[in-house]
């Protein structure tokens, strides 16, 4: 049996007609609509933000799903750090809050005023790497470089945590970073060199 | 995400006064956050909590008071809690990693959700997100799932270790009610079974806070144990864990405390296996005996009958290291 898709020129003035009409609809009806709209849908919500990322001070407006993550790459352009798995399951979004590691895929930027927030991009000094920038180019840290910002953030505080005492300890308190390429060993010895 | 309204309390009293059906508290972010990512918890009112209740720890003679905003990280890595509930840290080091450890709080890690993998996949039948629509872990894949406990309804086991070493160390959660009032809830009775309302996963009223959890003073902080049994050694949910705590004099077991985690909708304690042990000899033979009596209670699924064998051997190991960890 042939099915035929096309629309007959009928159904085309019909259906036009019909939207046409639909302009017409009172005020009173679409206000009616929007009344119940706003009685059923909770509304976005936008509030003002001040955060402190890399010690400069960002006054923005966001919407209150924004996670830190998208905030830093989206509303602000910092792209350094990292979208891997956005579930806190990979690392890669790793930034310090407070001087702490934590994930910014899991953290909602709303709840951050008052926190001073560090990304990779405020790492180095200048045109200075941060030691543990230059220990990852020198011992093979990385290969195709996309989990890097976040090993590099949990490396720094894995460091000033004081978790360096053996491999085994470095491995198990760099857990929380998968690296697809399988970089460890050259991320284990970074953070060794860097230790001592 | 679906949109909702933000608001930041700035102590418990106003935070209550928040509660609703459509409302949601929100601590460390870790379990939520990704849960309302996915559409499975939809609040259209989110309470932070972080400056509502307390998160400090205080550690004394009749024993220990942990605010629940404390982090795992914090509360791990206290000097006091290392010495007299060594137990508790070692089993939250066990978990999770050092980022989700720092944001996690005490309170969010009671009420952590199962990590069924069918929970999380919105486009099959569950139990526990969408009651009534059926238990897709029964009939598919129940290899993580429970071995004890478990109902027709719901088979999902609790994925907290912290949790496994409070039920051990009979810790207590104190709660801040709808009405103002205050309660304390042993913590083996925190958690629930599935029963025919998985959708329950605890006993907390509806609309309350957890303030803080206690732990009575004790002995166990010389011979004890938590074991983990995962897929990979780190970052991983336990298949089977347990957590294990004797008071020795000479070699005369005075008291013993076994729970496990992996095995059921609540961290389980193996009662009669610890009944068992009571003023027997500390003895490789003994132990091998409190570990048959406490498998004996379980029924495996289809998929998971090597957590007999797993769970027998973690016991047996876990009360061993009891007498050489330490
Ligand atoms: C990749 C990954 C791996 C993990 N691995 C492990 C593991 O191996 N072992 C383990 O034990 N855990 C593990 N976790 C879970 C982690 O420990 C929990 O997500 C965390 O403890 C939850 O605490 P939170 O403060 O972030 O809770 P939130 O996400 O903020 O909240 C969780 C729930 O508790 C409610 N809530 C929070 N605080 C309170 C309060 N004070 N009163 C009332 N309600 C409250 C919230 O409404 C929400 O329903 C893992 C998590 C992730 C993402
Ligand atoms: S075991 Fe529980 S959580 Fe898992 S699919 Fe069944 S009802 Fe859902
Ligand atoms: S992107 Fe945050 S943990 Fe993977
Ligand atoms: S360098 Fe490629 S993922 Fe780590």
């Amino acid at each position: 049996m042939k099915i035929n898709h096309s629309y007959s020129r009928r159904f085309f003035i019909k259906s036009s007609s019909a939207f046409a009409a639909l302009a017409f609809i009172p005020l009173t009806v679409r206000s009616f609509f929007n009344e119940v709209k706003e009685k059923y849908f909770v509304k976005k919500q936008k509030i003002p933000l001040s955060v402190s990322i890399n010690k400069k001070e960002y006054q923005l407006e966001v919407d209150t799903r924004t996670t830190l993550l998208d905030l830093l790459r989206e509303n602000i352009g910092l792209t350094g750090t990292k979208k891997g798995c956005d579930h806190g399951q990979c690392g890669a979004c790793t930034v310090h809050i407070d001087g702490d590691r934590n994930l910014s895929c899991l953290t909602l930027a709303v709840m951050l005023p008052g926190r001073e927030i560090t990304t990779i991009e405020g790492l180095a000094d200048g045109d200075k790497l941060h030691p543990m920038q230059e220990a990852f180019i020198e011992n093979d840290g990385f290969q195709c470089g996309y989990c890097t910002p976040g090993q590099i953030m949990s490396a720094v505080a894995c460091v000033k945590e004081g978790h360096t005492g053996s491999v085994e300890e470095i491995k198990e308190y760099m857990s929380g970073n998968l690296c697809r390429c399988a970089a460890y060993n050259g991320i284990t010895k970074s953070i060794q060199q860097i230790a001592t | 995400m679906k949109p909702f309204e933000y608001h930041k309390p700035q102590n418990k009293k106003n935070a209550i006064e928040l509660a609703g059906k459509t409302t949601m508290y929100i601590s460390g972010g870790t379990n939520l956050v990704d849960l309302m990512k996915k559409h499975i918890h939809e609040p259209d009112k989110l309470v932070d909590l972080t400056e509502a209740i307390s998160s400090e720890i205080t550690v004394e003679k009749n024993g220990a008071r942990i605010g629940a905003m404390l982090s795992n990280t914090a509360l791990a890595e206290n000097e006091n809690i290392k010495t007299d509930y060594p137990l508790l840290s070692k089993a939250i080091l066990k978990g999770a990693s050092p980022q989700i450890r720092n944001m996690a709080s005490t309170g969010g890690n009671l009420l952590q959700r199962t990590r069924c993998p069918y929970f999380y996949d919105t486009t099959m039948p569950c139990n526990k997100r969408n009651p009534g629509s059926g238990c897709s872990a029964i009939k598919g894949f129940s290899r993580m799932s429970a071995v004890i406990g478990y109902s027709n309804h719901c088979v999902a086991v609790h994925p907290s270790d912290m949790c496994v070493a409070l039920v051990a160390l009979d810790a207590k959660v104190e709660i801040l009610n709808t009405t103002g009032e205050t309660e304390i809830i042993d913590f083996i009775n925190f958690h629930r079974l599935p029963g025919d309302t998985p959708q329950k996963d605890n006993n907390l009223p509806e609309g309350a806070i957890i303030t803080a959890i206690e732990i009575p003073r004790n002995s166990f902080n010389s011979n004890f144990e938590y074991l983990k049994i995962r897929d990979r050694e780190s970052y991983a949910f336990a298949l089977i864990s347990v957590a294990a705590a004797l008071v020795l004099s000479g070699n005369t077991i005075k008291d013993a405390r076994l729970a496990s985690g992996g095995v059921a909708h609540k961290p389980w304690r193996w009662s009669k296996a610890e009944s068992f042990l009571k003023n027997k000899e500390a003895t490789e033979e003994n132990f091998r005996q409190a570990a048959e009596i406490a498998v004996a209670d379980i029924t495996p699924l289809k998929d998971n009958k090597f957590k007999a064998p797993m769970l027998t051997g973690a016991i047996q190991q876990a009360l061993l290291n009891c007498l050489s960890n330490n």
